[in-house]
């Protein structure tokens, strides 16, 4: 019999299922991929086989322009592999689409994380715990100095500067999938119900959130309307375009950004940010250690990130852990 | 605290200037005394608690939160207080913030003893934002965008009195600044500063470029290049301070036993040598004067082989009595009056340079082959001395290459020798008053001009001062000013500022030299060619 865990095998460019032939989210073009979530990091285009969410599909068909050779798995679902490994997709909590998988061979469970978060969120249903006897975390905001605060006082915060400014407006800079959708829905959600202005380059995603049902309100784009309607109002834009010539045609914009880096002054200094806004679809250090805890895994590997402090703190709490080198997963912008 | 807090949070996520000093006014307005005076010192010069280091903050946290994670926290934030403000353990009881003035007051009681104790019970009455803007107070430099100046014009624009009014009382008071506010916000009688050995602001000259006097109203001078300094005698003690207002007395130990009566008088700061204004009795280069600047002790050997000197230009007070709001032909006659009192060996007077009109003064400016003197100055005989830079009283008449002070912005490293050093600056001029809240934009690079050891110096304050990365490139917190030497300057669409300079070099570093006395834009077009 071979030795426990040798057909998972973590490679720099993604986890590699050995028995099935398959990677989960591997960082260049394979031939059979199991995809966690939408985000460019994880879901590359050029895949011969991509098994994932119907969202989350939705998402990769959205970017990549291909749906060849794509499988659907809902959550709770399970897709027997060859070679005798089974995957279930299990909520991540991280963005529309997004799941764990859980891998089953020869009795064994290893659960890849993908990203995460325990926070409730409009936008996807939350993370479930699930026992596993390998979990395989990310560890984006692994450093004990984050922890996102509830996403009601971000909104507060946000609501508050516009209504103080009725001249300007608020450009908001979030990521375009996931975080650009759960701020709108969130601020639907603290009553705000005036129209929400987008970057053209927004538009295609949140439809996309429409038809999976999220609710986001009144959207318009920057581009149909003038100056003096923006004013009073929220946009939304990607992080890149905050700084960007094309905020120009914006009345005195505020910017904010929503991200968990905004917790590090300094980060949102460089950015050259006004009103941080600390919310993330990631988990923070809170999250990430209860969950080790909650999943309570008889190893613990830690994928992209802060790993060396998560490391250190599952050697503080006798857990084991090891740190995984892959390549490729960009997070700055979270 | 509260307040305070959220003031330096504001203040850390604004980069207008005036929203800045509009902040800060406005939290000087609202806030109470004695409150608002240590706010004003944290944001000014900085307040000092012996007992509160940075190392003091670290070793408070490796003990509540493990050393490890405490290391990578700290290398990943940047900086000591954010992080401890971050990693403190939320107490399980609501806060209970003191104000300013009980913070000041426990920290300043707290010892090498008693700060692990007391030090933590403040942080636990503290949120996040209270925590860093506690530990930002407590160990000084605030880092924060706000310079002094900066700080000292809100406090004007809080109590519409005049900064200049502000910066003659400053030097004279200390923190919480009882008797600034007074005078400022209640109307009560000026700060007496009198017997004291305080600096006073300096007055400053406006380029000339076109202008052309007539003799019969101004004097001339040459620019003699030292760094200027104020020498103070007041209440039994003497000081010396650069432009500036730093108190380097420290540096210059031979001027402080020197004056035979009160009196603040204005000169330049030299080293006895033959290049600037003749053989005998003549001053050295800049450089000379450079090997003791920033020194904390002197040698006798340095006082030996670098004699310095003060070569006078006026004076502001003597006996007792203020000179400034006289003529500056009759302060000069009392000038001359005191230099014959003082020792030959440690002053001269700038000797005013004889011309019968201005063509004749032209050409003797050009006809002067001494290179270290930067020029002339102009004064008109009947000017006050008035802090600042007032347009018509003094001009400088630099001369040729051409010369402007610029402010530091932007560095990137440099390839080759220089691979890893910050050695390609990027340096702007104010895009109208920086009182007022103009902008810094870029006009020139540079990359020569300076010396390795300069070199050395530049790379650390770039490493030491940068607020924003982008990519290679930093961006420094705009606190250096070079005095920039280039060929001519032309129009150009490739910059904000729509000049370009031709040949541009470091020609000075000027660490003395506060950014907001750099140069504008205004004057940098007067000299485009043809």
């Amino acid at each position: 019999m071979a030795a426990p865990f040798s057909w998972i095998k973590p490679e720099p460019h993604g986890i590699y299922i050995e028995p099935a032939d398959c990677w989960v989210d591997p960082s260049r073009a394979v031939d059979r991929a199991l995809v966690t979530h939408g985000h460019a990091d994880h879901a590359r285009g050029g895949h011969g086989q991509t098994v994932a969410t119907p969202a989350t599909l939705a998402i990769m068909d959205l970017r990549y322009n291909t749906r060849e050779g794509a499988t659907a798995v809902g959550y709770g679902e399970t897709i027997r592999l060859k070679g005798g490994v089974d995957a279930t997709y299990i909520p991540a909590g991280h963005v529309l689409g997004s799941a764990q998988i859980l891998l089953e061979h020869a009795g064994e469970r290893v659960i890849v994380t993908g990203d995460y978060k325990r926070r409730a969120d409009p936008t996807c249903p939350p993370f479930e715990v699930t026992a596993c006897d390998i979990f395989i975390t990310e560890a984006t905001f692994g450093l004990p100095v984050f922890c996102h605060p509830p996403i009601e006082e971000e909104m507060t915060k946000l609501l508050d500067r516009l209504a103080a400014h009725p001249d300007r407006c608020v450009l908001v800079g979030a990521y375009a999938l996931g975080k650009a959708q759960r701020v709108i829905a969130e601020l639907r959600a603290a009553g705000h119900n005036q129209p929400i202005y987008l970057h053209g380059a927004m538009e295609k995603m949140c439809r996309l959130y429409e038809e999976h049902g999220v609710d986001m309100g009144e959207l318009r784009l920057v581009m149909d309307y003038s100056k003096e309607d923006i004013r009073g109002h929220i946009v939304v834009c990607p992080p890149s375009a905050l700084n960007d010539r094309w905020s120009r045609r914006l009345p005195d914009p505020i910017t904010a950004m929503a991200s968990g880096w905004m917790r590090v002054r300094q980060r949102a200094r460089q950015r050259n940010v006004e009103l941080p806004l600390v919310i993330s679809d990631h988990a923070d250090w809170g999250e990430l250690t209860r969950t080790i805890k909650e999943v309570d895994a008889q190893e613990n590997w830690i994928t992209h990130g802060r790993e060396d402090a998560l490391l250190r703190w599952c050697q503080l709490h006798q857990r084991r852990a090891r740190a995984l080198a892959l390549v490729g997963y960009e997070d700055e912008d979270d | 605290m509260e307040e305070f807090a959220a003031l330096i949070d504001a203040l850390v996520y604004t980069r207008s200037r005036n929203e800045k000093l509009r902040l800060i006014a406005e939290y000087l307005r609202l806030t109470p005394d004695p409150d608002r005076g240590w706010a004003l010192a944290a944001l000014s010069d900085g307040l000092d608690f012996p007992a509160v280091k940075s190392s003091t903050i670290r070793n408070l946290l490796m003990d509540r939160v493990d050393p490890v994670l405490w290391t990578l926290s700290r290398d990943f934030v940047g900086d000591t207080a954010e992080t401890a403000s971050l990693l403190w353990p939320a107490p399980d009881t609501p806060p209970a913030p003191p104000s300013v003035s009980e913070a000041v007051e426990l920290l300043t009681v707290m010892n090498r003893k008693s700060v692990v104790a007391e030090l933590s019970k403040l942080l636990d009455r503290l949120d996040s934002s209270g925590r860093y803007a506690l530990l930002k107070l407590a160990t000084g430099g605030m880092r924060i965008g706000v310079s002094s100046r900066l700080a000292k014009t809100a406090f004007a624009q809080a109590f519409e009195v005049a900064v200049d009014d502000v910066e003659e009382y400053w030097h004279g008071l200390a923190p919480p600044y009882a008797e600034l506010f007074a005078w400022a916000a209640e109307g009560d009688a000026p700060p007496d500063i009198e017997n004291l050995p305080t600096f006073r602001p300096f007055m400053l000259a406006h380029p000339l470029e076109e202008t052309v006097v007539d003799l019969a109203d101004y004097a001339a001078e040459w620019k003699w290049d030292g760094i200027r300094v104020q020498l103070v005698r007041a209440g039994g003690e003497t000081r010396l301070f650069s432009r500036s207002g730093d108190d380097i007395s420290a540096t210059f130990p031979e001027f402080l036993d020197i004056l035979p009566v009160n009196a603040v008088v204005d000169g330049e700061l030299l080293v006895r040598g033959n290049t600037q204004g003749g053989e005998a009795g003549g001053a050295a280069s800049f450089n000379a004067l450079q090997q003791r600047l920033g020194r904390k002790t002197v040698s006798n050997k340095m006082l030996k082989d670098y004699p310095a000197f003060i070569r006078l230009y006026d004076v502001l007070l003597l006996e007792g009595e203020d000179m400034r709001p006289r003529p500056w032909s009759e302060r000069r006659g009392q000038l001359e009056a005191l230099a014959s009192r003082l020792p030959d060996s440690h002053f001269d007077i700038s000797s005013v340079v004889e011309a019968t009109d201005f063509e004749h003064l032209s050409q003797i400016r050009e006809g002067s082959r001494d290179d270290a003197i930067e020029g002339l100055m102009l004064k008109r005989r009947d000017s006050p001395y008035i802090a600042g830079r007032r347009v018509g009283y003094w001009y400088k008449w630099k001369r040729d290459p051409l010369l402007v002070d610029c402010v530091l912005m932007y560095a990137q490293r440099g390839s080759g020798k220089r691979s890893s050093f910050f050695s390609d600056y990027t340096f702007g001029c104010w895009d109208g008053d920086p009182d007022l809240g103009a902008d810094l934009l870029p006009v020139g690079k540079a990359y020569s001009g300076f010396t390795d050891a300069d070199l050395k110096k530049l790379d650390r304050h770039v490493r030491s001062n940068t607020v924003n990365r982008f990519g290679p490139v930093r961006e420094t917190d705009k606190s250096l000013v070079f005095e920039v030497a280039f060929d001519s300057v032309h129009e150009s669409k490739r910059h904000k500022s729509g000049l370009a300079m031709r040949f541009p070099r470091i020609h000075r570093i000027r660490w003395d030299k506060p950014p907001h006395e750099a140069d504008r834009i205004e004057t940098l077009r007067t000299l485009i060619a043809g």
